[in-house]
C-alpha cells in the first residue's frame, strides 16, 4: 500500500471502511485540540467552571426534553400541514390553489425570527393566546409546513404521467391512486430532503427562545447568565442538538438504502 | 359485443396549433373477434384507443358499448374503465410492487376481491401467461417481455369485457416481440374480444379477424384481415402497405 492511497482514492476503487473512519477520527481529534487551545485562552475552561454549570444540569435536561417535545409536535403538525398544502397546490379549486401559493411564498420569503416575533407579539397576543409553548409549536409548524409542502409537491410531480394513466386504466379512484401509486413512490424520492427538513426543524426550534419558551437554547442562556461561563454553557448546547440531528441523518441514509429500487 | 363509434372528433393543442386527430370518425366493431387498428403514425389510432378505453373524452360524438354510451364524467367513467383491460406500450407496471402485487392490486382494491381469493386468481393468470416463477420479483428485475406479460396478466385478472392493446410490442426487441405476440395469439382462445393498435403487419394478418385502417383521423377501410392485405381498396391503404411491406 502506497502512501498516497492513505489520502486518496485511486484507480476508481473506494477506500476501505477503516481508512475512512480513521480520517474521521483524526479530524475530530484535530477539532477538539483546536477547541482546547481556544478554551485555554480567554474563555478559560476550568473544573470549577464545569462544576458551576453542573448546578444547572436540571435546567439543561428540562430544556432538552422540551426541545424534543416541540420538535415532535411540530414535526407531526407540519407534516400534516405540508401534505394538505401540497394537495391544495394541485387542486382544481382556484382559491385553494392561490391560498397555498400565497402561504408558501410568504413563509419562505421571510425569516423565521421575524415570523416568531410577528406571530407571537401581534397575532397570538391579538387572539389572546398566552401559552408560549403552544404558540411556539404552532409558529414552528407553520414555518416548516411551507417547506415540507414544496418538498412533497416536488415528490408528487416526480411521478411519471404513465404511472397515473396506468392507475386510471385499472380504475383506481383519486384517493387510491395517491395511496397505492403516488405516495409510496414519492416517499422514496423525497426521503433525503425530508430528513434534512426534519433536522432543520429541530435546530430552528432554538429561535423560540426569543419569546421565552424554556427550550434547550433558552436553558443554555439561563445557565450562562447564572454562571458567566461561556464554553461550559454552550458546548453542551451544541452536543445536545447533534444528539438529535445525527440519528435522523443516519436513519435517513439507512432508509434510502432499504427503499432503493430501479425504475 | 359491439362497439359503435359515431362521428367522433378529437383535437389536441391550443388555438392556432390545434390539430384535429380524429375527424368525424365512425366505426362499428362486432365482437367476438380480434380487431387490429392499422395505419400511418399520427393517423389517430392510439387516440381512438384511448377514447374507447375511457382515458380521454371526445370533443364531439359518442361511443357506445353494447348500446350503452360511454359516460363522460367521473365516477361513472371510472366504473366503465374498471370493466375493461388496457395494455400500454411502456408496460406501466408499478415499480414499487412485486409482479404479484401488480396483478393483485386491481382485484383487491377495485373489484373488492378478498386478498386470499385475489392471490389465487392472480397466480392462476400468471401461471397461464408463464410468469408465475417471477411472482415475487419487482418489474426492474424482469425482462421486457416478462414485464409486458405481467401487464397483460394485470389487465386480464379482473376478467375484463374486452382488452385494448396500445402498441404492446413497440418497446421490445424482436425476440421479446415474438414472445408477446405468441401470447396474444393464445389469448384469442379465451374468446375475450381484443382491439389492438399495432405496427406488426405479419401478426395483424395472421391473428386479426378484422382490420380497420385509419389515416388522417378517419377510418378509410374496414374488413377481413386477409382481404385487406391482399386487396386494399383505398389508395392510402395501398400506399401504406406498399411502404411497410417493402422490406
Amino acid at each position: 500500500m502506497s502512501i498516497t492511497s492513505l489520502f486518496m482514492e485511486t484507480g476508481g476503487r473506494s477506500a476501505p471502511r477503516w481508512l475512512r473512519i480513521f480520517w474521521m477520527i483524526v479530524l475530530l481529534l484535530g477539532l477538539s485540540a483546536l477547541c482546547t487551545l481556544v478554551m485555554g485562552g480567554a474563555a478559560g475552561v476550568t473544573r470549577k467552571g464545569w462544576e458551576s454549570v453542573w448546578v444547572c444540569h436540571k435546567v439543561f435536561w428540562n430544556g432538552w426534553l422540551l426541545t424534543i417535545w416541540i420538535s415532535l409536535l411540530s414535526l407531526l403538525l407540519s407534516t400534516g400541514l405540508g401534505i394538505l398544502v401540497a394537495l391544495a397546490r394541485r387542486s382544481h379549486i382556484l382559491p385553494l390553489r392561490s391560498a397555498s401559493i400565497l402561504y408558501v411564498e410568504l413563509i419562505r420569503g421571510t425569516p423565521l425570527l421575524a415570523q416568531i416575533l410577528f406571530l407571537f407579539y401581534v397575532v397570538a397576543n391579538g387572539i389572546g393566546l398566552q401559552d408560549r409553548f403552544v404558540a411556539g409549536v404552532v409558529i414552528l409548524s407553520l414555518f416548516s409546513g411551507a417547506y415540507l409542502a414544496e418538498i412533497i409537491r416536488a415528490g408528487i410531480d416526480s411521478i411519471p404521467a404513465t404511472q397515473l394513466e396506468s392507475a386510471r386504466a385499472i380504475g383506481l379512484s383519486t384517493f387510491q391512486t395517491y395511496r397505492f401509486v403516488i405516495a409510496p413512490q414519492a416517499l422514496r424520492q423525497i426521503l433525503p430532503p425530508l430528513a434534512g427538513q426534519f433536522a432543520s426543524l429541530i435546530k430552528d426550534s432554538s429561535l423560540l427562545s426569543i419569546i421565552g419558551v424554556t427550550e434547550f437554547t433558552f436553558a443554555a442562556q439561563q445557565a450562562f447568565s447564572a454562571t458567566y461561563r461561556t464554553m461550559e454553557s454552550f458546548l453542551p448546547l451544541a452536543v445536545g442538538y447533534l444528539a438529535l440531528t445525527l440519528p435522523i441523518s443516519l436513519l435517513s441514509k439507512h432508509l434510502e438504502k432499504r427503499f432503493r429500487f430501479e425504475t | 359485443m359491439r362497439i359503435e363509434i359515431r362521428d367522433v372528433t378529437k383535437s389536441f393543442g391550443e388555438e392556432a396549433a390545434r390539430r384535429r386527430v380524429l375527424d368525424d370518425l365512425c366505426l362499428t366493431i362486432d365482437f367476438p373477434h380480434v380487431l387490429a387498428l392499422l395505419g400511418p403514425s399520427g393517423g389517430g389510432k392510439s387516440t381512438l384507443l384511448r377514447l374507447i378505453a375511457g382515458l380521454d373524452l371526445p370533443d364531439a360524438g359518442t361511443i357506445l358499448v353494447n348500446g350503452d354510451e360511454v359516460p363522460d364524467r367521473e365516477p361513472a367513467l371510472r366504473e366503465y374503465r374498471r370493466s375493461l383491460g388496457v395494455v400500454f406500450q411502456a408496460f406501466n407496471l408499478f415499480p414499487h410492487m412485486t409482479t404479484l402485487g401488480n396483478v393483485m392490486l386491481p382485484l383487491t382494491e377495485v373489484h373488492g376481491v378478498d386478498p386470499a381469493t385475489a392471490r389465487g386468481r392472480a397466480l392462476e393468470v400468471m401461471d397461464r401467461l408463464g410468469i408465475d416463477d417471477h411472482a415475487t420479483k419487482f418489474p426492474s428485475q424482469l425482462s421486457g417481455g416478462q414485464r409486458q406479460r405481467a401487464a397483460i396478466a394485470r389487465a386480464l385478472a379482473a376478467k375484463p369485457r374486452f382488452l385494448l392493446f396500445d402498441e404492446p410490442t413497440s418497446a421490445l426487441d424482436p425476440e421479446m416481440t415474438a414472445e408477446v405476440l405468441e401470447l396474444i395469439a393464445e389469448l384469442k382462445e379465451t374468446r375475450t374480444p381484443m382491439l389492438l393498435v399495432t405496427h406488426e403487419m405479419g401478426f395483424a394478418r395472421k391473428i386479426a379477424d378484422q382490420v380497420a385502417f385509419l389515416a388522417e383521423g378517419r377510418v378509410l377501410e374496414q374488413g377481413v384481415a386477409g382481404e385487406f392485405f391482399s386487396h386494399p381498396r383505398s389508395e392510402e391503404a395501398r400506399r401504406f402497405l406498399a411502404k411497410v411491406l417493402a422490406y
